[in-house]
């Protein structure tokens, strides 16, 4: 490969990184919009609606006040840390999206065969995200140990705590969509479910959606496990953050809120497929992202909804509940899969077969 | 013991709760946006003092300072000296706005219904001193409103 060519690759992937973390965070800042506005109507008043018209400008002036605003680093805090906690935890959920497949194109028939549309088509995309993902705990409890304060230490350690329980549970319910689909690759395991709704893993592993989802909630610490922003135990991990720095937190976590969307929609909703197979003329770009759309609404309606669980009940649900559930299932897919007699029923999901 | 099984596996009671704030989510909204809507007012709503006249153009108030007196907050200040004519008219008629209380005592003890409180509320300054309205500002109050104030008069007479 000569230095030009380098040169050229280099920049095809500066400019497949822009094309993806951009939209990435322009959706987080509407994402805020919109959930102000829905818990906004859900509480039948209007949300906001006074900045530009129907309030589209309140991301715009919310990230102005913020970049506005002064961060304030304890005197006594460690400042490298500090300052690299906020950023340990946005990095790895933007870099998450390096694998996640956004759909397949063929580029109106110029390539013969379809492409897909992600930066890198990882063969082990499935365990990069998962792995990815853990790596924003250490974001968390860089930032309680950083800030050199009790509350925020006991925050970040619950906080941690949290998203390692989940985590399994999370895991394990992937472990179930391997098995049905023999592959870890994301574009792969979409293809796998090709073929309508009745194909689609969310059939054959209903309550893996519904443990991978809420555990996907509690990973990101969405409202019914939001233990890290609870104002009656003194908010979380990032009680000594302001302005901008804190700011980066709640950009990580609707950035992982989009992740955890896009991957439900990917891993159990089909991905770019259409609920009919006929559909498909629709381009499979925008099943995906409305799949996703939806989850995120699911995520608010969530938030709006359901009060916060105590400490031990989270505790309880994830390792009394989900674990047992995940492992159960892992065992029944075996069980179909493996059965002489049973396997024909489950044929209609297993790709590899 | 199965219904509660089922209830607890299937998340009945969150299900509930979603589908309630599914409802509500549609709902009509219930808030005014106040710098376009307005909340309707009572006539007996006590908002800016006013200090009215008759039809004639001669000022109501007679200087009987009943509603100095009354005043709970001491807001008002009140001289008064003999006019040229005889009657007794007031030559200063304060109120301060930063201590008034908007009780509405002074329009109960006048006996001529000079002093009266508006419906009027939007009427915040960027000075204390600007809360300290004199006898010409509440005259002049007396003419803005004077339609509003009879209207509400004659709405509230037959009660009082």
């Amino acid at each position: 490969m000569t230095p030009i060519d380098m040169a050229i690759q280099a920049g095809i992937w500066a400019l497949e990184i822009l094309a993806i973390a951009a939209p990435v965070a322009l959706s987080v800042a509407y994402i805020t919009y919109f959930e102000r506005r829905i818990i906004g109507w859900v509480q039948v008043r209007q949300g906001c609606n006074r900045v530009g018209p129907a309030g589209l400008l309140q991301p715009l002036a919310d990230g102005l006040k913020l970049f506005l605003k002064e961060t304030i680093i304890p005197a006594r805090a460690n400042k490298l840390l500090f300052v690299g906690a906020p950023l340990m935890s946005l990095v790895p959920a933007l870099i998450a999206f390096a694998v996640v497949p956004f759909g397949e194109t063929s580029l109106f028939g110029i390539w013969e065969t379809p492409h897909v549309m992600a930066i890198s088509n990882l063969n082990m995309g499935l365990l990069y995200v998962m792995a990815i993902s853990s790596l924003s705990i250490y974001g968390v409890l860089m930032a309680g140990w950083a800030s050199n304060s009790k509350y925020p230490i006991i925050g970040s350690i619950r906080s941690t705590c949290q998203m390692i329980s989940y985590e399994i549970a999370m895991g394990f319910g992937l472990v179930t969509v391997m098995m049905l689909a023999g592959s870890l690759n994301l574009a792969d395991i979409v293809n796998a479910q090709a073929g309508g709704i009745l194909h689609w893993y969310m059939i054959p592993l209903f309550p893996m959606l519904i443990v991978y989802f809420i555990s996907g909630c509690a990973e990101v610490g969405r409202t019914p496990f939001d233990l890290t922003e609870t104002e009656e135990l003194v908010s979380g991990y990032h009680t000594e953050y302001s302005g901008m720095w804190f700011a980066t937190f709640s950009l990580a976590e609707y950035g992982a809120m989009i992740l955890i969307s896009l991957m439900t929609s990917i891993l159990f909703l089909g991905g770019w497929h259409a609920p009919i197979a006929a559909l498909d003329i629709i381009p499979g770009t925008f099943w995906l992202l409305g799949k996703s759309a939806f989850l995120i609404f699911v995520f608010i309606w969530f938030r709006a909804t359901f009060p916060r669980y105590r400490y031990d009940q989270m505790m309880r649900l994830g390792w009394k509940i989900f674990l047992p559930w995940t492992l159960g299932w892992i065992f029944v897919v075996g069980l179909f899969i493996y059965t002489p007699g049973l396997d024909g029923i489950i044929d209609f999901w297993l790709a590899w077969r | 013991m199965l219904k509660r099984a089922f209830k607890t596996w299937f998340l009945w009671e969150l299900l509930i709760g979603l589908s309630v704030t599914g409802r509500y989510l549609f709902k009509k909204k219930i808030t005014i946006e106040y710098p376009e809507q307005k909340t309707p007012l009572s006539p007996r709503f006590r908002g800016l003092h006013a200090l009215r006249r008759y039809e004639s153009g001669e000022e109501r108030c007679i200087a009987c300072k009943l509603c100095e007196v009354v005043c709970p907050a001491t807001a008002i200040w009140i001289e008064s000296e003999e006019r040229d004519d005889g009657s007794r008219r007031t030559t200063r008629y304060d109120i301060d706005f930063s201590k008034c209380i908007y009780c509405g005592f002074c329009q109960e003890a006048c006996p001529v219904d000079a002093i009266v409180e508006t419906q009027e509320f939007e009427y915040a300054c960027e000075t204390r001193s600007g809360l300290y309205y004199d006898k010409e500002m509440l005259l002049a109050n007396g003419d803005r409103y004077e339609k509003q104030i009879s209207a509400n008069l004659a709405a509230d007479a037959r009660y009082s």
